[in-house]
């Protein structure tokens, strides 16, 4: 038992310890000019959509949970917002040509249409973000007419 | 008892987040190796790299013909050098532009399939054909290359082969012959 006592004691302090690791937050007051909904005409069901359903990870603005700070959430978080900014960021969207612009519209619909995003660890959380037929229908519409217009 | 099944517990879930944490660092580091030998190689004569970058492609469009997800994978990983490797000097103001911009496009879709299932390698391979038939539009090469066309995948696909025996990169075993050549590049 005494083995135990000083695993569990290693390891609360081992736990405490890295709550002092900084890591970066993704937060921003301004939105570029070059954003997404700004440059293109999006009904507002479908803003709406994307900000609760993709912005957090995809966008220079995160609305964090209440339990971002602390690690080794803080950690998880910050890789996949970075992963995912990498990816596609709505805030940017202006500035890709528009050979750029149709790859990621292209990528967006097949995202969707196979369920693969919002991800499954994203939604266990924040189940507004899951979307139904419906909604993915009204999407992929869109996005395929923008697409389109190109 | 309950304590212990509490501190393994614990020290899984540390494990894990410090693993995790360890694999990231792995992978920025390969990118950086990535980095230099794509410094290496810009000193290699340009018309070689179209040529690369096709031979690259076509082991590629081969790899999924026979439905190997695998070939296929590190034919795209390899793409990603060879496009990365690309030197624009040579060329017009304007086709600089345009061909920055599809090896951009061209880089991403390499790195999807160097790291995806087969559905998706042959998503991102409809892309990533399409670029690099606009690459070839201003390179030139100097083979013979036939565009060829898939009416039934996706709304309608096309793909470049060096030969005019239609292998459906598409479909692989399940539907290889459906497609035709329409057009010829020269």
């Amino acid at each position: 038992m005494k083995i135990v006592k000083i695993i569990a004691i290693v390891l609360l302090v081992a736990f405490v310890g890295i709550q002092f690791i900084p890591t970066t937050r993704n937060q921003s007051d301004t939105v570029p000019s070059t954003d997404f909904m700004l440059v293109n005409n999006v009904p507002e069901t479908i803003q709406k959509k994307l900000q609760v359903s993709c912005y957090d990870c995809h966008s220079n603005n995160t609305q964090y949970p209440w339990y971002n700070k602390i690690q080794p959430v803080a950690w998880f978080l910050e890789d996949h917002i970075k992963e995912g900014k990498a990816e596609l960021n709505f805030n940017e969207w202006d500035s890709l040509s528009s050979r750029r612009k149709a790859s990621k519209l292209r990528s967006i619909i097949k995202q969707i249409e196979n369920g693969e995003m919002p991800l499954d660890s994203y939604t266990l959380i924040h189940s507004e973000a899951t979307f139904t037929e419906a909604e993915a229908e009204e999407l992929i519409n869109f996005i395929t007419q923008l697409k389109d217009s190109l | 008892m309950k304590n212990l099944k509490m501190s393994i517990a614990a020290v899984l879930l540390l494990a894990v987040s410090f693993t995790n944490a360890q694999e990231k660092k792995k992978m920025n580091h390969d990118h950086e190796d990535m980095k230099m030998d794509h410094s290496k190689m810009t000193t290699m004569k340009s018309d070689a790299k179209t040529e690369t970058i096709l031979s690259d492609y076509f082991n590629l469009k081969n790899a999924l013909v026979a439905d190997d997800t695998k070939k296929a994978a590190q034919a795209g990983s390899k793409l990603v050098v060879s496009l990365k490797a690309f030197d624009t000097d040579s060329y017009s103001k304007e086709n600089q532009e345009e061909l920055e911009d599809i090896i951009e496009d061209a880089v991403e879709h390499a790195e999807h399939i160097s790291e995806s299932a087969i559905d998706h390698q042959r998503e991102h391979f409809k892309t990533l054909s399409k670029d690099i038939t606009d690459m070839v539009a201003i390179t030139g090469t100097k083979s013979t290359l036939y565009e060829q066309f898939c009416p039934m995948y996706d709304k309608g696909s096309a793909w470049l082969s060096t030969s005019k025996e239609v292998k459906n990169p598409y479909y692989g075993s399940r539907m290889l012959k459906c497609g035709k050549v329409q057009k010829t590049i020269q």
